[in-house]
C-alpha cells in the first residue's frame, strides 16, 4: 500500500513537529510513507472565505498530486473534511473529468485517527506519555468527519496517560479560519469560555487532531498564562519511553 | 412603539462586539439557550426514528418546493371553496397594503396579533401604524418586546434577552399605556408576571374585532391552516374576532394532512423541547360569523427558490433549534443579526431574501465559524454551513482581502513558492511583532501568535530524506 502524507500547509509551515510525529508514528506501525513534495494547500481558507475559484484550482492541484496513491493521511480534521465535503461540491461546478477524479481520490483521504483505527486496525500504537491530558474534539472532526470516539480510544491506550474529560468539549473554540479575524470579539469570547473549561480540568496538556484550533486555543492559553501546553494527537501517539 | 426598522443597523461584527460586552445579556442568553438545548436533546433522543423523521421532513419540504406552483393553486382553490378569500402579495409593500385595506374595510382601528414571523419580516405593525391602525401583540414574549419598545431577538423566544426583573419593570411602566395596567405590587415571580399579562390580554381579546395571524403550515389538499403554540393566546385571536387575516409565506405549504404527522413531531421537539405543543389550532376557510382572508407572501421567496444551493433554506419550519445550539448566537445575541431571522438560519435566509447589497447583509454569511452544530440540530436537515459558504462565494469582498487571498493563492499554486515563503518567514521570524497591524490585530488582541519554526516540514523532509538521515 502506497501511503502519502498530506501534511497540510499550516502544519508544514507552523507545526512541522506534528508532521515529523506522523512520520515516526506511521513508520513504527510498519507503514512505508511518502511525502509528495508538490503538495501545497487543500484550499479551505479560500473556499470558506468565499473564493471558490481559487479553491477549485487548489483542489485540482491536490487531486493531481494525490490521485496515484492508495491512501492519503492528513493530521487535520478540518483539511480532511474540506477534501471530503467540499471537493465534490467544487467538482460539480467544474468539468465531468474533474468530478470523476475527485470521486476516485476523495475516499482515499483519511484523517490520522481514522487511518489508524479503520485502515490499520490499531488502537494501541505503543505510545507512552505520562501526563494528564484533556481532548478537544474540534468541530470538523466531530461533525464533518464523524470521527466519534476514535481519537479518545487511541489516547486511552497510551501508557501513563490520564485522560480527563473536557466540559463543553463539543462546542466550537471560535477559530473558524477567517472568522477569528472577521469577527474577533465573538471569536475571543468563545475561546475565553473554551480556555476556562480547559484550565478547569487541571490537565497539563490540551490535545486535538487539528493544529488550527490548537493554535487559536493555545494562543489564548499562553496569553492568559495558564501553563497548559497544546499538543497534536500525533505528537502524543508518537511519544514512547525512548523519546522521554 | 418603535417606528424604525432593522435596516440601517451596522454590520454584524460591530453589533456583536458590543453585545459580547453586555454581561447581563450574555448570562441571560447562555442560561436560556443551554436550558432549551438540553431539553431538546433529551426529547429528540427519546425517538428511535428521529433520523427517519428528519429525512421525511426534508423530503416532504423538497417535494413541495419543487411543485410549489401546483400546490399553491390547489390551496387557493380549497380555501376559496371553503369560503375564504386568497390574496397574492409579491413583496412586503403589497402585503402590508392588502392587510391595511382589509382592516380599514372593517372600520376598525386596532387588531390583535398571533405571533408571526412573516408579519415581522414585512414590518406589518409599523405599516399599519402609518395607516392609523394599532397592532397589539398577544404572545407573551412579543408583548414584552412590544411594551419594551424593543426588537425581538429570537424566533421562538423573542424576549430571550430579558430576565424576569427586567420584564417586571417593563410591565409596571408600560402596560397602562397599552390597556389594562399591571397590578399593584407586581413581583418578578413567573406566575405573577404571567397573570398580569393574562389580565391585560383578556381585555384586549374581548374588545378587538380583527385579528392578524401567520401559520406554521398550510395544507394544500384541504386549504387548512395550522398554528402551533404554547399559551392559548393564538387560539383566542383565531376564534374570537369577526375578521381573521392570515399572512403566510408561500413556502409554508404541505401537500396533505398525512404530511402534518411528520411535522407535528419534528417542530415541538426541536423548538420548545416538548413532546407535543400545548395548542394546535387548525382552520379551513371561513367559519360562521367570521370572515377569513389569506395573504400569500412571496417577498423574495421565488428568487431564493431559483438558487440550487440556497433554496434549502426555504425548508425552514422556524423551530429555532439552530439558534439554541449556535455558539455565535449565544454570544452575539439576536439583535446583532439586524434581522427578524437571527442566528444561523437568519445568516442564510436574510441575505437571500433581502440580497447582499447592504454592509449588514453582506456580513451575515460570515457570522458563523462553520462549526456545523446548526446542521446537526436542524429537523429538516438544512445544510446551513453549505449555504453559508455558497453565499460567501457570491458576496463582495473587501479589496485588501481580495489581494491577500490572491497572494495566498499565488503562493499555494506552486510548491516552490510555498517553500520560498516558508524560508523567508523562518528568516524573519525574530522580527514578527507580538501585536499585528490591520485586520490581524483582532487576533493578537487576545491571543499570542505561534512561534514560527526555523525549518518547515518540507525542508526537514528534504534535509533528512524523510527522517532517514
Amino acid at each position: 500500500m502506497r501511503v502519502a502524507l498530506f501534511i497540510t500547509c499550516v502544519n508544514d509551515t507552523l507545526f512541522p513537529g506534528t508532521g515529523r510525529a506522523v512520520v515516526t508514528l506511521l513508520r513504527r506501525l510498519g507503514c512505508d510513507v511518502e511525502f509528495p513534495q508538490a503538495q501545497t494547500c487543500c484550499g479551505q481558507m479560500h473556499v470558506n472565505t468565499g473564493y471558490p475559484e481559487e479553491g477549485r484550482r487548489l483542489a485540482r492541484h491536490f487531486v493531481d498530486v494525490f490521485a496515484e496513491y492508495d491512501a492519503v493521511v492528513a493530521p487535520s480534521g478540518s483539511c480532511a473534511a474540506m477534501v471530503r465535503e467540499q471537493y465534490p461540491r467544487l467538482a460539480r461546478a467544474g468539468d465531468a473529468s474533474f468530478a470523476g477524479e475527485v470521486a476516485e481520490t476523495v475516499p482515499k483521504v483519511h484523517d490520522l485517527s481514522e487511518f489508524l483505527v479503520d485502515v490499520l486496525g490499531v488502537t494501541d500504537v505503543g505510545a507512552y506519555f505520562p501526563h494528564r491530558v484533556t481532548y478537544h474534539p474540534t468541530c470538523h472532526s466531530l461533525r464533518g468527519l464523524r470521527l466519534g470516539d476514535r481519537p479518545t480510544r487511541l489516547l486511552e491506550q497510551v501508557r501513563g496517560l490520564e485522560l480527563v474529560p473536557l466540559p463543553g468539549a463539543e462546542e466550537c473554540c471560535g477559530f473558524g479560519g477567517t472568522f477569528a479575524v472577521k469577527n474577533p470579539a465573538v471569536s475571543a469570547a468563545m475561546c475565553g469560555d473554551k480556555v476556562r473549561n480547559v484550565a478547569g480540568t487541571g490537565a497539563e496538556v490540551l490535545c486535538a487532531a487539528d493544529n488550527s484550533c490548537l493554535m487559536h486555543i493555545g494562543g489564548t492559553l499562553k496569553r492568559q498564562r495558564t501553563g497548559v501546553r497544546i499538543m497534536h494527537l500525533a505528537e502524543i501517539l508518537a511519544a514512547t519511553e525512548a523519546t522521554r | 412603539m418603535s417606528g424604525g426598522t432593522f435596516l440601517g443597523m451596522p454590520a454584524f461584527p460591530r453589533n456583536a462586539a458590543a453585545a459580547v460586552q453586555d454581561s447581563q445579556l450574555r448570562f441571560n442568553l447562555r442560561k436560556a439557550t443551554h436550558t432549551i438545548r438540553g431539553k431538546r436533546a433529551s426529547v429528540v433522543a427519546e425517538l428511535p426514528d428521529w433520523a427517519e423523521l428528519r429525512a421525511a421532513g426534508k423530503e416532504i419540504k423538497d417535494h413541495t418546493l419543487r411543485n410549489l406552483d401546483r400546490y399553491l393553486l390547489q390551496l387557493e382553490e380549497a380555501v376559496t371553496a371553503a369560503g375564504g378569500h386568497v390574496h397574492w402579495a409579491a413583496d412586503a409593500a403589497e402585503a402590508n397594503r392588502i392587510v391595511a385595506d382589509l382592516v380599514k374595510a372593517t372600520g376598525e382601528t386596532s387588531v390583535v396579533k398571533v405571533k408571526s414571523m412573516a408579519t415581522q419580516e414585512i414590518g406589518l405593525n409599523e405599516a399599519l401604524q402609518e395607516e392609523g391602525i394599532t397592532a397589539y401583540e398577544t404572545d407573551l414574549a412579543e408583548l414584552i418586546v412590544q411594551l419594551g419598545d424593543d426588537w425581538p431577538s429570537h424566533i421562538l423566544v423573542p424576549a430571550i434577552h430579558r430576565n424576569r426583573s427586567e420584564i417586571r419593570e417593563i410591565f409596571q411602566e408600560k402596560m397602562a399605556s397599552y390597556g389594562r395596567a399591571a397590578p399593584e405590587g407586581l413581583t418578578d415571580e413567573p406566575r405573577a408576571l404571567a397573570e398580569a399579562a393574562r389580565l391585560h390580554l383578556r381585555e384586549r381579546f374581548l374588545s378587538t374585532k380583527v385579528a392578524v395571524s401567520g401559520a406554521n403550515f398550510m395544507i394544500a389538499e384541504t386549504g387548512t391552516l395550522v398554528v402551533l403554540e404554547s399559551e392559548g393566546n393564538g387560539r383566542m385571536c383565531l376564534t374570537l374576532p369577526e375578521t381573521l387575516i392570515s399572512v403566510v409565506g408561500i413556502e409554508k405549504l404541505l401537500p396533505s394532512w398525512r404530511d402534518l404527522e411528520v411535522f407535528l413531531q419534528l417542530l415541538p421537539r426541536s423548538s420548545t423541547g416538548e413532546r407535543m405543543n400545548p395548542y394546535t389550532s387548525t382552520w379551513t376557510g371561513a367559519v360562521e360569523g367570521q370572515e377569513f382572508h389569506l395573504v400569500l407572501l412571496d417577498n423574495g421567496r421565488t428568487r431564493v427558490l431559483a438558487d440550487e444551493v440556497g433554496r434549502q433554506a426555504l425548508r425552514c419550519i422556524r423551530c429555532s433549534a439552530c439558534l439554541n445550539v449556535c455558539p455565535v448566537y449565544e454570544r452575539a445575541g439576536g439583535h446583532a443579526y439586524g434581522s427578524v431571522y437571527p442566528g444561523p438560519i437568519g445568516a442564510i435566509l436574510t441575505p437571500q431574501l433581502r440580497g447582499m447589497g447592504s454592509a449588514l447583509d453582506a456580513s451575515l454569511p460570515y457570522a458563523s465559524t462553520l462549526c456545523g452544530a446548526c446542521f446537526d440540530a436542524c429537523p429538516v436537515a438544512i445544510d446551513i454551513p453549505e449555504v453559508l459558504v455558497h453565499l460567501r462565494g457570491k458576496a463582495r469582498h473587501p479589496r485588501a482581502e481580495r489581494l491577500g487571498m490572491r497572494a495566498a493563492g499565488w503562493v499555494f499554486d506552486r510548491p516552490a513558492r510555498l517553500a520560498g515563503a516558508q524560508r523567508l518567514g523562518a528568516r524573519l521570524r525574530r522580527f514578527v511583532p507580538g501585536r499585528l497591524p490591520g485586520p490581524l490585530a483582532g487576533w493578537t488582541d487576545t491571543r499570542d501568535i505561534p512561534d514560527i519554526p526555523a525549518e518547515s516540514f518540507r525542508d526537514w523532509w528534504d534535509r533528512t530524506d524523510g527522517g532517514a538521515r
